[in-house]
């Protein structure tokens, strides 16, 4: 919990995931194609691409939630600070509280806005009263949500707007106080000013989390991302730094998808 | 001939309230009936003394004392259990031949005319346990009667509750039993309340295996291993025995009156719990 402002949590090691020769299956159906990339610490990576092209595929797969489908199946490696997360000697739930995760939907839990923010304080054993109040407030000023919200804790979080909801959400991620925030186009269903909340948030998180943003939308890929991704049918097409993905992308598809010819 | 899309229209939505009409006319019809007749012989001395002269005179406090712990007793077993077995099925298992065979034998379980489960009770806990004519025999069989109530209706609200939340708490670094805990459970809970609801409803008014198993003694019940006679059952015997008709419908209109006001404190509750939360 440290780290929530801190930015203690960047090691020596300037890469936070290395994923090798990376493939998923739902069953029969393969999602994605022995994907291969680092992702660097403590920056924004966006990840485009059309849909169906895996970008939430690879999402789950990084803080482990496929395991919920009873016929996910994953090669390759995930190394998070170099341990393998589908190792033997990883706990997904230990994993998953160091990876926080934004949904496409806003999706409150059916409880207090309160409750909703100390869910995840309250598994990792944080029991003092004073201590999640600091790690309520804390998450939702970084959320840009404080002051809309501060006099109604105990307002239940589905009486809020679309757009407060996902940045409830948002700082209900960051109450973990994880090392790394995945974002699964968090800004789908909101309106452009809400949008422009959750990206102004974004912008001021990176110096302490690695985040890596899963967007529809391309132009929000190129104004917050440092590094950009692109998907296609389960392959990574290209990777690299945001500036030359959207002005001189090295592969015709990229091309063609960031200057809206397809997808 | 074809009738104009208004005029079919008409025709259903009258037929619709035809029916609601008749549905509505014959249950108030049933209460009022009773109430009736029955309560001009409520007052204080019919709840709260005790029967005389085999229930021709006196009152019922005893079989209000046990058409009470009764369900409690049924509920109190069956309700962890078919909870408990409604969990597992949705949440820790994965649809197989097994748990549509369980599911199948819940349904099957379901039908089965409540007085083989008493016949059951009876030659079961009564004679082979032991436990003799006994509010415990009778609130372990009636427990079986509604166990497959409960496991369907919690496994229904259990499913109606939106994958999202379990996402959303797993994400956060819940365990599954944490997500089922917190979260599953919870929303679930207006469905499961229901499931609990209709097996209490079962139970007061269950006749048959009652008689089979917990018996039909008049004496106040000091354990759950005495004998007692519920209301349900007072009333078969006053009336079949024609010792007090008047004593009957009162009998009745208290086993009404206690429905009612039950369901109506479940629902209360219910409500007030869902408010809370959204």
């Amino acid at each position: 919990m440290e780290g929530l402002y801190s930015g203690e949590t960047m090691g020596p090691m300037p890469v936070k995931f290395s994923i090798q020769q990376l493939s998923t299956f739902y069953g029969s159906v393969q999602a994605l194609r022995s994907l291969s990339m680092d992702v660097a610490t403590n920056r924004i990576l966006g990840v485009i691409g059309p849909a169906g092209s895996g970008k939430t595929s690879f999402l789950r797969t990084l803080n482990r939630l496929n395991d919920l489908l009873p016929d996910f199946r994953v090669e390759g490696r995930v190394l998070l600070d170099g341990s393998d997360i589908y190792g033997p000697d990883t706990d997904p739930v230990l994993l998953r509280r160091r990876i926080g995760m934004v949904f496409a939907m806003p999706v409150p839990l059916p409880m207090s806005i309160y409750e909703n923010l100390v869910y995840g304080p309250k598994l990792t054993g944080i029991r003092d009263y004073q201590r999640l109040g600091e790690i309520v407030e804390k998450s939702l000023r970084a959320a840009y949500l404080w002051d809309e919200v501060k006099d109604r804790l105990n307002l239940p979080a589905l009486r809020l707007s679309g757009g407060q909801q996902q940045r409830l959400c948002l700082a209900r991620t960051l109450a973990l106080g994880p090392e790394v925030i995945l974002l699964d186009e968090p800004s789908s269903g909101l309106d452009p000013i809400s949008t422009a909340r959750i990206e102004e948030a974004l912008a001021e998180l990176k110096s302490s989390y690695t985040i890596i943003l899963v967007t529809n939308n391309t132009k929000q890929a190129s104004r917050v991302a440092d590094e950009t991704a692109f998907f296609l049918m389960g392959e990574l097409v290209e990777i690299g730094p945001t500036e030359k993905i959207f002005t001189a992308p090295g592969d015709s598809r990229t091309e063609d998808y960031v200057t809206g010819r397809f997808g | 001939m074809r009738l104009s899309p208004r005029l079919t229209q008409a025709f259903v939505v009258s037929l619709l309230g035809l029916a609601t009409a008749v549905t509505l006319v014959i249950l108030i019809f049933v209460i009022v009936f009773i109430l009736r007749k029955g309560l001009p012989a409520i007052d204080m001395e019919f709840l709260f003394t005790k029967p005389q002269d085999m229930g021709r005179a006196g009152g019922i406090l005893p079989t209000i004392v046990a058409s009470v712990l009764l369900p409690l007793i049924a509920v109190a077993i069956a309700a962890p259990l078919g909870v408990s077995t409604a969990v597992y099925l949705t949440e820790y298992t994965r649809e197989s031949r097994v748990t549509r065979l369980i599911r199948f034998g819940a349904d099957c379980l379901a039908g089965i005319p409540s007085i083989l489960f008493g016949l059951f009770g009876f030659i079961f806990f009564v004679t082979i346990l032991q436990m003799g004519w006994s509010l415990l025999s009778g609130g372990l069989t009636l427990a079986l009667m509604i166990l497959p109530t409960i496991i369907r209706t919690t496994e229904e609200a259990i499913r109606a509750v939106p994958n999202s939340y379990r996402e959303v708490s797993t994400s956060l670094g819940a365990t599954r039993f944490r997500t089922t805990a917190k979260v599953v459970l919870p929303n679930a809970l207006p469905g499961i309340v229901t499931g609990i609801m209709l097996g209490v409803g079962r139970s007061i008014g269950e006749t048959a295996a009652v008689i089979f198993t917990a018996g039909s003694s008049l004496r106040m019940p000091s354990s759950i291993f005495d004998s007692a006679r519920t209301m349900s059952v007072h009333f078969y015997i006053l009336a079949r025995e024609g010792l007090s008709s008047e004593k009957a419908y009162g009998t009745a209109a208290v086993l009404i009156i206690s429905v009612l006001a039950v369901n109506m404190v479940a629902y209360g509750l219910m409500n007030r719990f869902i408010r809370k939360r959204s």
